[in-house]
């Protein structure tokens, strides 16, 4: 057993750094040091420049763009990004539609959006859930009925992240009525211009307009826009949740935002003094620090689990916890940046929340602290709530 | 000892409650919300006319000679209610200053206009840097004859825009950090040299910055001695801030235990999962451990031992902030991505909830205070 990096991973993480360095726009970077809202357009930006690199979807198979790294080295990239911090690629296209289709599509859909998804040329967004099946998934009631070489699609989406920017939606639909939950699922892939497709706005508790409802009426959808075969959508679908794990600790994003509470706790004042230099806040930030080298190590561990079996899918029982510890410290430390502002957190930045303050009195940077927590009440909720992630251990892992 | 109401306090508590169950809805809200002032004006009268911002106020300086107890009952119901309008800042901060630091003449000058709700009010003391420190002062008050200018910065004043006029700590002599030197000042919201600057709060109320430029004021009590009588003022805020928790606190709980019975997934009702109860059952316990801190907060708001007063005070705030997470993050929780949305009361009163603890000190500020103290149980 060593736990050091080997000194090539040492070069490529070095390599990655000065990549960050030389290429991603300040202007970008800084907006996701204050916590602020990216725009559909930095992320394009952004996409392209990495895909120009070649880098846009490393854990592809190269035969698809991938670079062909092994797991380790798709690791050290996640967390060099994630710290720097740089923007992280559209999930729903890179993590989630992207390798169902070359997974399960056929020739002409791996053809036609593989690439467009590594260039961001398609904005994708996820269309799982609906305002009756939450945890409940399978329970989904959306319907897609077949009418000769076209399914006809009626239902409503919900908590469609992003799907204002979207060109492309990968929905789960009900195609088999009669059979048992989960036998009657397709995943269908719908261009979002599509004629009887509405897509209205849910504003969220911190004020931000991230997520949608998605209404389906008569929506007409080629038959070639199935993905694998008709009613085995579940399936899919559960190896597109399985993909999640390696992204969701966010272990280098609570890295980044753990300096920046540094930063700006150096900068705040309690008794008289930097806030830094108070024991107790000390105290609380070494609590979580040490939550994260740990989740930081299990990470690695299942990274390293990975590289030897070649990854078969099969999830290591400790990855298990990574979406539920991720989550639970990326909760924290928004709670602690936001802790930091003390009475400063008060004020709410209405519009863009660009950080403008015309009686400079209050900081700049204590305006995403409050709607930043607010807002990351959500990460135990979606991609599975943790109380659903520990049912699934309790049953998977501890054979309750 | 008593814990039940007596008959007055319990029309009070009732008629208050039937009042903002008809006009404070969560559509109503919205509509004061958008209101430029940012609430009602409207529910702002029906209070005067209830008498609520006569209450805390003796007879002889025009009020109703009201108890803790009373302010109690009403900060419950209005944050069950999450009512906007500058109750808190009005009759809590400014008339509890008045009450602690003002002569007779400017009592009996200013409480019946509060009392018939005419007046608002405001109290300025966070700065820059202050954090949660009260003796943290930075704003200077100059002599100018028989009245006294005002020069500093302040900010988050609760409705300091609403505000007919601002009570503001100033220092008078001594350093930025001393107990020393520092004064209450009463400044006139039109006065010159005063700019306000006001803008809505993340709990969906207002506050202001203020910038002081030579601003003439009038000073309430000692001006060199007024950090016992600000707080006075500010352990009384508590007080009312516990009972607003409270409010706010049963809220979330009922809308949650409401929505697990309601909210089926897996073809029951999610209240049926035994992870969830728990849950519900963390929150309940949190509520009523926040109302017996808050019942002995109210207990010794009153009191002249300002050392005792403090730690109660001290640990009312620490409990309640501390419970008040709990209780909000698994109102959020629970509803899943309902609970993230705007347009659902339950996350409004969790930030509400977050906001009170951001307010005259947190609950690790609190539990560093009171961990400096005796202790809160004494050897017999
Ligand atoms: C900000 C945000 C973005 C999202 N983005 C997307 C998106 O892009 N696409 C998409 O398809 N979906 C998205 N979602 C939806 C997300 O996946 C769901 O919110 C999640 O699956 C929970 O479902 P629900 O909200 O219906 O809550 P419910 O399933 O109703 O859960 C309510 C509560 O009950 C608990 N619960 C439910 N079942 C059980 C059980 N068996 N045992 C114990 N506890 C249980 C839950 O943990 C939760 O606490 C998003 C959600 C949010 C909040
Ligand atoms: C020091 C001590 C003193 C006691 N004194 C008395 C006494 O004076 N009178 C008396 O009648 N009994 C007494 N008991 C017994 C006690 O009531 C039982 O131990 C208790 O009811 C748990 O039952 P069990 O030991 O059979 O464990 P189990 O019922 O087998 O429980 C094992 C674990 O499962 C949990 N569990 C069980 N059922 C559920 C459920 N439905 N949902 C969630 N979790 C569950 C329990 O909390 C426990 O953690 C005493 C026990 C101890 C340890």
């Amino acid at each position: 057993m060593d736990l050091r990096y080997t000194s090539e991973e040492l070069a490529f993480r070095d390599e990655v750094r000065q990549f960050l360095k030389d290429k991603l726009p300040a202007d970008i970077r800084q907006k996701l040091i204050d916590g602020e809202h990216m725009d559909k357009d930095d992320l394009v930006t952004w996409s392209r420049i990495l895909n120009e690199k070649g880098w846009a979807v490393p854990h592809w198979p190269t035969e698809y763009g991938g670079t062909g790294w092994d797991p380790m080295r798709q690791y050290i990239y996640l967390e060099e990004t994630q710290k720097w911090p740089a923007p992280q690629p559209l999930a729903f296209g890179v993590n989630m539609v992207g390798p169902v289709i070359y997974t399960f599509g056929n020739a002409a859909q791996k053809a036609h959006y593989l690439p467009r998804i590594a260039n961001l040329d398609d904005w994708w967004c996820q269309g799982f859930s609906e305002p009756g099946a939450g945890s409940d998934l399978a329970s989904l009631k959306t319907k897609a009925v077949r009418d000769g070489d076209h399914y006809i699609v009626n239902g409503q989406k919900t908590w469609t992240t992003l799907a204002q920017y979207a060109d492309w939606i990968f929905c789960l639909v009900r195609t088999d009525p009669d059979a048992k939950k989960q036998s009657g699922i397709s995943f269908l892939l719908i261009d979002m211009k599509t004629p009887g497709i509405e897509v209205r706005p849910i504003v969220t508790i911190d004020g931000g307009r991230e997520i949608n409802e998605v209404f389906l009426t008569d929506v007409k959808v080629p038959v070639e826009n199935l993905v694998g075969e008709e009613n085995k959508g579940w399936d899919y679908a559960k190896f597109l949740l399985g993909n999640e794990r390696i992204n969701i600790a966010r272990v280098g994003m609570s890295k980044q935002r753990l300096a920046r509470i540094r930063e700006l706790a150096a900068k705040e004042m309690s008794s008289g003094r930097p806030l830094i230099e108070d024991e107790r806040f000390r105290e609380k930030l070494a609590s979580v620090e040490i939550d994260l080298k740990a989740l930081e190590l299990t990470q690695l561990r299942v990274v390293a689990a990975d590289a030897k079996r070649g990854n078969t899918g099969k999830p290591d029982p400790a990855s298990s916890i990574l979406k539920i510890k991720g989550s639970e410290i990326q909760q924290a430390t928004t709670h602690l940046l936001m802790q930091v502002m003390g009475p400063h957190a008060m004020p709410f930045h209405s519009g863009d929340m660009d950080g403008s303050n015309e009686l400079p009195i209050e900081p700049d940077y204590a305006a995403t602290a409050a709607p930043g927590y607010f807002n990351f009440r959500k990460v135990s909720i979606y991609g599975g709530s943790n109380e659903i992630q520990k049912n699934i251990i309790a049953k998977a892992v501890l054979g309750l | 000892m008593d814990f039940d109401l007596s008959d007055e306090q319990s029309m009070l508590k009732d008629s208050l409650d039937r009042l903002l169950k008809d006009s404070y809805g969560f559509e109503q809200r919205k509509k004061y919300m958008a209101d430029p002032a940012g609430f009602s004006a409207e529910m702002w009268n029906a209070y005067a006319e209830m008498g609520l911002m006569a209450l805390p106020f003796s007879e002889e300086d025009g009020g109703l000679d009201g108890t803790p107890v009373e302010t109690m009952i009403v900060m419950e119901s209005l944050g069950r209610a999450l009512a906007l309008e500058p109750y808190f800042a009005t009759v809590i901060l400014g008339g509890g200053a008045l009450k602690a630091a003002a002569s007779a003449d400017q009592r009996a000058e200013l409480v019946p206009q509060i009392a018939e709700g005419s007046l608002k009010l405001a109290l300025a003391h966070t700065e820059r840097n202050s954090r949660y420190d009260l003796h943290h002062v930075e704003t200077k008050a100059m002599k100018d004859g028989d009245h006294w200018r005002l020069t500093g910065q302040k900010s988050v004043v609760l409705h300091g825009e609403a505000a007919d006029k601002i009570i503001v700590v100033a220092r008078t002599a001594g350093d930025v950090r001393d107990e020393n030197g520092i004064g209450l000042f009463l400044v006139d919201s039109s006065a010159e040299g005063l700019t306000r600057r006001g803008y809505p709060t993340q709990d969906g109320s207002r506050a202001a910055e203020l910038s002081l430029d030579n601003v003439p004021a009038e000073a309430l009590g000692d001006p060199a001695n007024g950090l016992p009588a600000l707080q006075k003022t500010i352990d009384g805020a508590i007080a009312a801030l516990s009972a607003e928790s409270i409010g706010v606190m049963s809220a979330m709980q009922e809308l949650t235990v409401d929505y697990l019975k309601v909210r089926k997934q897996f073809g029951v009702a999610i209240g049926a999962f035994q992870v969830l109860q728990h849950k519900a059952v963390d929150m309940f316990v949190a509520i009523e451990q926040a109302r017996s801190i808050t019942l002995y907060a109210t207990m010794m708001a009153g009191s002249d031992d300002a050392t005792a007063r403090a730690q109660a005070m001290h640990a009312a705030k620490a409990e309640i902030g501390r419970g008040g997470r709990v209780c909000g993050e698994n109102a959020i929780q629970l509803h899943g991505g309902v609970g993230m949305t705007m347009e659902y009361a339950v996350g409004h009163y969790f930030k509400r909830m977050t906001m009170i603890d951001t307010q005259f000190g947190d609950a690790d500020f609190h539990l560093r205070a009171l961990a400096r103290g005796q202790g809160l149980f004494k050897a017999a």
